[in-house]
């Protein structure tokens, strides 16, 4: 099961935070600045595990995080999930981004938050994997957007 | 009529048109509130923006609770941008702990049943996001009605919800069950995973789902299979391979059914045969499903050769270059080195090598794994190269290294000798990163071998001339040199070269430990009673070491101050028993309770310097009709052995000294007997921090003319409590007010029952026999309850 997948820059702004388990909103912020300062001591050439700080869970759990450009997405999965699956999972997810911003930076992650939020959504729902095909996810936001877009015609 | 509200990417560029953290906090404030205006006012047009932006300030770490409610009313509404934006705030504001959350259960309701798809996905993950026991409780027939829908968007979101929904109420299973054999013939990805992710969960929870599912092993098997041969599709290809998530899960799913089950594993061999041979694991994809591959393998009963080729495999890629390969294939081999260990030994000088990757997290799984390859065959080669990571590794392992190989020596040590040099090894290695305990284990290692004295005590004494910064090695350098002293002085050893030690350099090493700022306080605690010891086992006078004690009697240290005033003591009052007093340790036995071996020689010098001594003779077959007079004779009122200066023989009763006075508690005191002048009476404690503990002190009297001798006092009590009685501060009390004796009595009352107390007395009075038995009364119930 995923836990929490972030993502922020490389001074440790959030950019995206979605937690699959409950947790107050002062531990929340927190981790974020636990699991940046964790990640920010890594090298660029050593592996992309980590085992996870103290207030995420302990012993059973992972950070398996990468590295793009300007942000870190980082993944915290407990043992039941295959740590080289979550890795091409991260970046289904990236190029998934790719596609529905056309080719994504951190401004566009900044700007439209909710988006990336929905974009997510399609991809990992309730800590699970939930589709990992690119062409269906992108279809089914595209969708989502007209659906939105025509709603805004009709009030206007 | 409000100002147009701000979009929400304007307020973004405001927040990061800031320049400090102050002037962040400004505009977000002057936001929110109009955001609460806003919600105040009700206007539904620009409820979602502003939810939006709330959602966007909360990801930032400020304040939005305010904002629960309006989720509520976007859910509600018709439209899907508010429904999507409320979905969203529902996820991320609201939680099982506040009520609110129960109120989207109808709109979910509604949604899951009447709504548009795109609709329907929000209900279902907002369900399955932060859906509580109750709220998976009344919608989960809802949930279930959506499994076998036409549309795969929503089938499949149907199914993960309901693997939440068995997470939460694992009650509700049986809805889900039946369902599954059908998802299983789909043909869409997406629902596929989710079907199997389902069944997974299903079997996990269930040994009965477990049996029903081995039915579809061949169709798993079969669903495998032609992901693996179809080769390169564009729809679900992740570098080549055909869907890897999706075969992971099944890889999964098959590891759970085959489990302890031969027949389910027979079904899937071949295919798994196939899949570890042929998976190109150029990229990472493919090496994802090929580990997984390997854990079913050695998970399922697979033919032999199968799982040879397995952890081969893993060999293999302890020697990939990619660093995550390496990782994972530490982290697997760790995995299997209890159930395959000989397979795994045969990759150990491949294991060892990883312990000098750069990369912490691949030196940490390689010691752990390394730790537990050691065996009773390699254990001197491994801990040659354990010790050596030992000396090159990063701070934050040192520990973990430290204890794994002290562990491992003393689960497979050699010999006694060789053990004791690994242990001194890691002390002077990296002493300050030792466990507290590898101090008392070494002391009861050397105290325990007697043909190692010698040896250790030379080998301790060089190492502490050099360093003395180390704690754990001083304070059993410290303790060993104290007991042997008279060993190393000898001069005479077979296992090493012969050392010349000379008692002065001795003292003056000691002396040196006591003053150097880099001592802990117990470490001079160590090196003053070991300077003590030295007292009886040098043959010089001991001018020196008196003066070494006399000073420290003034120490600021309160620990270090009593016991040179004890030792003090020992030198000008108890001067003759001094040589008992500090005698060598018996041959302590391994495994037995850890006893502090200074604790002991402290307290005996304290027992000593608070009353003079006195033996007490146990009594213990009058004892029996005293206790005959109770109900339940059946426990034992102890009596203290007598006291002989032996060490040994004055542990038991020493530990069980109160080393403070109790505290005062407001117990009247009783008196119980009285008798031509001689009086008994009874003063009760209870400590604060034991309830069930009572402190009785006897205090015998005497007011006559004539003497009281031979004084004995015995006690009984019923059967729930433990009576410990103390000796005696003596046997004779003065005629006319002379010194009264008195006596401690513990009694343990764990079932606080009611305390009864019988007593017997037998003394000479007046040249006289005197014996009294009686029942103590009007005990007060404080002494009880």
């Amino acid at each position: 099961m995923i836990q929490a997948i972030l993502v922020f820059n490389n001074h440790g702004k959030p950019r995206l935070v979605r937690f699959y388990q409950h947790f107050p909103e002062e531990i929340q912020q927190q981790i974020v600045r636990e699991t940046f300062h964790l990640v920010l001591k890594r090298d660029d050439n050593i592996c992309n595990f980590l085992e996870g700080g103290s207030l995420i869970g302990g012993s059973d759990y992972k950070l398996i995080y990468r590295h793009y450009a300007t942000l870190y997405f980082v993944f915290c999965v407990d043992s039941s999930e295959s740590e080289l699956g979550i890795l091409d999972l991260i970046q289904v997810f990236v190029e998934t981004l790719d596609k529905c911003f056309e080719n994504v930076c951190e401004l566009d992650l900044i700007f439209h938050m909710d988006k990336v939020h929905y974009i997510l959504q399609e991809v990992v729902m309730g800590g699970m994997v939930l589709e990992t095909n690119m062409n269906e996810i992108v279809a089914q936001i595209e969708a989502q957007n007209r659906l939105e877009k025509s709603e805004v015609r009709q009030v206007l | 009529m409000v100002a147009p509200s701000l979009k929400l990417q304007d307020l973004i560029e405001e927040i990061r048109g800031a320049k400090t953290q102050a002037q962040e906090r400004e505009v977000i404030q002057k936001e929110c509130a109009h955001i609460r205006a806003s919600f105040r006012e009700g206007d539904p047009l620009h409820r979602h923006r502003q939810l939006a932006k709330l959602l966007y300030v909360h990801m930032l770490g400020y304040p939005a609770h305010f904002g629960q409610m309006e989720c509520l009313k976007l859910i509600a509404s018709p439209r899907f941008t508010d429904k999507r934006v409320g979905y969203l705030g529902a996820m991320l504001l609201l939680d099982e702990r506040q009520d609110a959350h129960l109120l989207i259960t109808n709109s979910i309701k509604n949604d899951l049943s009447q709504g548009i798809q795109p609709v329907q996905g929000l209900a279902l993950c907002t369900l399955s996001t932060m859906g509580s026991a109750e709220m998976c409780q009344d919608l989960a027939t809802e949930v279930e009605k959506l499994l076998l829908q036409p549309s795969p968007y929503v089938r499949k979101k149907a199914i993960l919800t309901a693997v939440h929904i068995i997470r939460k109420v694992p009650e509700l299973s049986n809805i889900f069950l039946p369902s599954c054999a059908q998802l299983l013939h789909e043909r869409h990805h997406g629902v596929l995973l989710g079907t199997i992710t389902l069944i997974t969960e299903l079997c996990e929870r269930s040994p009965a789902a477990l049996r029903h599912f081995r039915k579809v092993v061949p169709q798993l098997v079969q669903k495998l299979r032609t992901l693996v041969t179809t080769g390169y599709s564009t729809e679900h290809s992740i570098s080549g391979v055909s869907d890897p998530f999706l075969q992971v899960q099944i890889l999964r799913l098959l590891r759970i059914l085959g489990r302890n089950h031969e027949e389910s594993s027979e079904a899937m061999n071949d295919l798994l045969a196939q899949v570890a041979t042929n998976t190109d694991t150029s990229r990472n994809a493919g090496s994802a499903v090929l580990f997984e591959t390997v854990l079913t393998i050695m998970d399922i009963p697979s033919a032999a050769g199968l799982r040879v080729l397995a952890i081969n495999i893993l060999g293999r890629f302890l020697l990939h270059s990619d660093k995550n390969i390496r990782y994972v294939a530490l982290m697997s081999l760790l995995r299997l080195v209890q159930s395959d260990h000989n397979a795994v030994q045969r990759h150990r000088p491949t294991v060892v090598d990883c312990l000098q990757e750069t990369d912490a997290s691949l030196s940490r799984r390689a010691l752990e794994l390394s730790l537990a390859l050691v065996n009773s065959s390699n254990v001197r080669a491994m801990t040659r190269e354990l010790q050596a990571f030992l000396e090159s590794c990063p701070p934050d392992l040192r520990a973990d290294c430290a204890s794994g190989i002290l562990l491992a020596a003393e689960r497979f040590a050699p010999t006694k000798r060789w053990h004791m040099d690994t242990i001194l090894h890691v002390l002077t290695t990296a002493g300050t990163y030792v466990r507290d305990d590898a101090v008392a284990n070494l002391t009861q290692l050397i105290a325990g071998a007697q043909e190692l004295h010698a040896y250790s005590v030379r080998r301790l004494y060089s190492a502490l001339a050099e360093d003395i910064s180390q704690q754990p090695l001083v304070q059993v350098a410290a303790w060993c040199i104290g007991e042997y002293g008279d060993l190393l002085l000898e001069g005479n050893c077979e296992d090493i070269e012969p050392l010349q030690v000379e008692e002065e350099e001795v003292l003056a090493l000691l002396e040196r430990v006591l003053q150097s700022h880099m001592s802990l306080p117990a470490t001079r605690g160590y090196a003053l009673t070991a300077l003590m010891k030295l007292s009886t086992r040098l043959r010089g006078d001991n001018n020196r070491i008196r003066q070494v004690v006399s000073i420290y009697g003034s120490c600021l240290d309160v620990e270090l101050q009593q016991r040179a005033v004890e030792y003090n003591a020992l030198f000008r009052k108890y001067d003759h028993m001094r040589a008992a007093i500090l005698e060598k340790m018996p041959l302590v036995e391994r495994g037995g309770p850890q006893v502090d071996e200074e604790a002991k020689e402290s307290k005996a010098a304290a027992k000593l310097s608070e009353a003079a001594p006195v033996p007490a003779e146990p009594q213990a077959s009058k004892l029996l009709d005293l206790l005959d007079l109770l109900d339940g004779p059946s426990e034992d009122a102890q009596h203290p052995p007598p006291l002989d200066p032996s060490p040994g023989g004055a542990l038991v009763q020493l530990l069980d000294l109160p080393y403070a006075p109790p505290p005062p508690a407001p117990i009247p005191s009783l008196k119980v007997f009285e008798r031509e002048g001689v009086q008994l009476n009874l003063s009760f404690i209870r400590p604060p921090g034991t309830p069930a503990l009572l402190l009785i002190t006897v205090t015998v009297t005497n007011s006559s003319g004539g003497d009281v001798t031979h004084f004995i006092c015995q006690a009984a009590v019923p059967k729930s409590f433990q009576l410990q009685l103390q000796a005696p501060t003596g046997d004779t009390v003065p005629a006319q007010g002379g010194l009264p004796i008195t006596q401690l009595f513990r009694i343990l009352n764990p079932n606080k029952t009611p305390l009864r107390l019988k007593l017997r007395l037998t003394y000479n009075h007046f040249g006289q026999p005197v014996q009294e038995i009686f029942e103590v009364n009007n005990l007060p119930v404080e002494t009880w309850q």
